[in-house]
């Protein structure tokens, strides 16, 4: 069994129109054991930027807290809030820092451009190589399945 | 660096000013004339390269260097010192491109730089940097205009003169300062502010000109350019 798969998780992003969605399951298990059910995967990053965490729980969680640093420092620098294509460079260059000893965790980011409102989605691999998505990113054990569901059901200009 | 020295050789004065800082902006204040001025659709800077002999190759070495596409940066004081911080600065810029994917704001740039020429005046062993300099850049169709001294601080500028003469300069550039002002305008006006402080004729062999134009670029005139405006 991989490491990807010990904890487990299902993830999904879609565009819509002027909107984005993220979506995940809240089972935090240890193999085949369910420890919880009420599992936080999501994780805000912006007043329209969210992050959802897959693979291993302990990397998902000190991912996203040291990319959360990176970002309030950039912001706090900067004076003004992050935009979709930057944040995708910072996820990109944080994993790739680990390229030799990976973070076993892997980045979906949802959200709205701060200044155009442009829906955005991506995902990552675990060493940080970007995919932006114009339709759905899936992600997780449950990725393929989920790829399956969107492919079904997704079309352009979804609302709310 | 050396690491002989764990203690700063800038310390301060009874008075509360740190004497090695006064006298490095004294060093700025006798160098060449340097001037900068911020249009409506984009920046001029214009400096005096007087060549101190005839047989000196003028175009091989230049004052106004580039640091990123967009931005430019030129000094007054000593040249030495102006090449270490262009190539820092570059670094900077590179470096933030690779991590963000996205050109460096130009403020972005000077609060580094400021905080590099900081460094020099609280570390051991080292003495501060003998240059100002002025730093333009073009951020998303907006101008910016910066001077960064010796100290580390720095001040953005609708327009500015630097080394010597720099008083007079900025008072001319008070009376004769229009923010509605076009690129072409802000140019005929760094060269006369320029022309106050010229001993003999201004030609376009010992002036050097940089502009960031409204496409977002940073451009160093050539010669012919700079005929053509004077």
């Amino acid at each position: 069994m991989s490491i990807d798969e010990y904890n487990g998780c299902a993830i999904v992003a879609m565009v819509g129109k002027d909107c984005v969605a993220l979506a995940t399951d809240t089972r935090f298990g240890v193999q085949r054991s369910t420890i919880t059910t009420d599992f936080q995967r999501v994780f805000q990053m912006g007043p329209r930027l969210f992050v959802a965490m897959s693979g291993l729980v302990t990397d998902a969680y000190t991912v996203s807290a040291r990319l959360k640093y990176r970002l309030n420092l950039y912001e706090l620098r900067e004076n003004r809030p992050v935009s979709p294509s930057v944040f995708v460079s910072m996820v990109s260059n944080l994993l790739y820092e680990r390229r030799f000893g990976p973070y076993f965790s892997t980045p979906v980011i949802a959200g709205l451009d701060p200044t155009s409102g442009k829906p955005f989605i991506a995902g990552f691999d675990c060493i940080g190589d970007p995919s932006i998505g114009s339709d759905f990113i899936t992600d997780g054990t449950a990725g393929e399945q989920l790829m399956g569901m969107c492919e079904t059901f997704w079309r352009p200009d979804l609302n709310k | 660096m050396t690491e002989r020295y764990s203690f700063s050789l800038t310390t301060f004065s009874p008075s509360g000013k740190l004497v090695q800082i006064e006298y490095a902006l004294a060093a700025v204040a006798a160098g060449a004339p340097t001037v900068g001025i911020k249009a409506k659709n984009g920046v001029v800077v214009a400096t005096e390269k007087k060549a101190k002999n005839s047989l000196y190759e003028q175009d091989s070495v230049h004052k106004i260097e580039k640091i990123a596409d967009h931005i430019g940066m030129v000094y007054s004081g000593m040249g030495p010192d102006f090449r270490v911080l262009v190539k820092r600065a570059r670094k900077i810029a590179m470096q933030y491109e690779s991590s963000y994917g996205e050109a460096i704001p130009t403020g972005q740039l000077v609060q580094r730089v400021g905080a590099v020429m900081q460094e020099y005046t609280q570390s051991g062993g080292v003495r501060p940097f003998g240059v100002s300099l002025l730093i333009m850049g073009m951020d998303d169709g907006k101008p910016t205009l910066w001077q960064c001294d010796p100290s580390g601080t720095f001040f953005p500028w609708k327009a500015t003169a630097l080394g010597k003469n720099h008083i007079n300069g900025k008072t001319f550039l008070e009376k004769r300062f229009n923010a509605d002002q076009e690129l072409d305008d802000a140019i005929h006006v760094a060269i006369l502010t320029l022309k106050e402080s010229f001993e003999g004729a201004m030609t376009e062999e010992n002036v050097e000109i940089g502009i960031c134009n409204d496409l977002g670029k940073f451009v160093r005139l050539s010669h012919n350019e700079i005929k053509d405006h004077l």
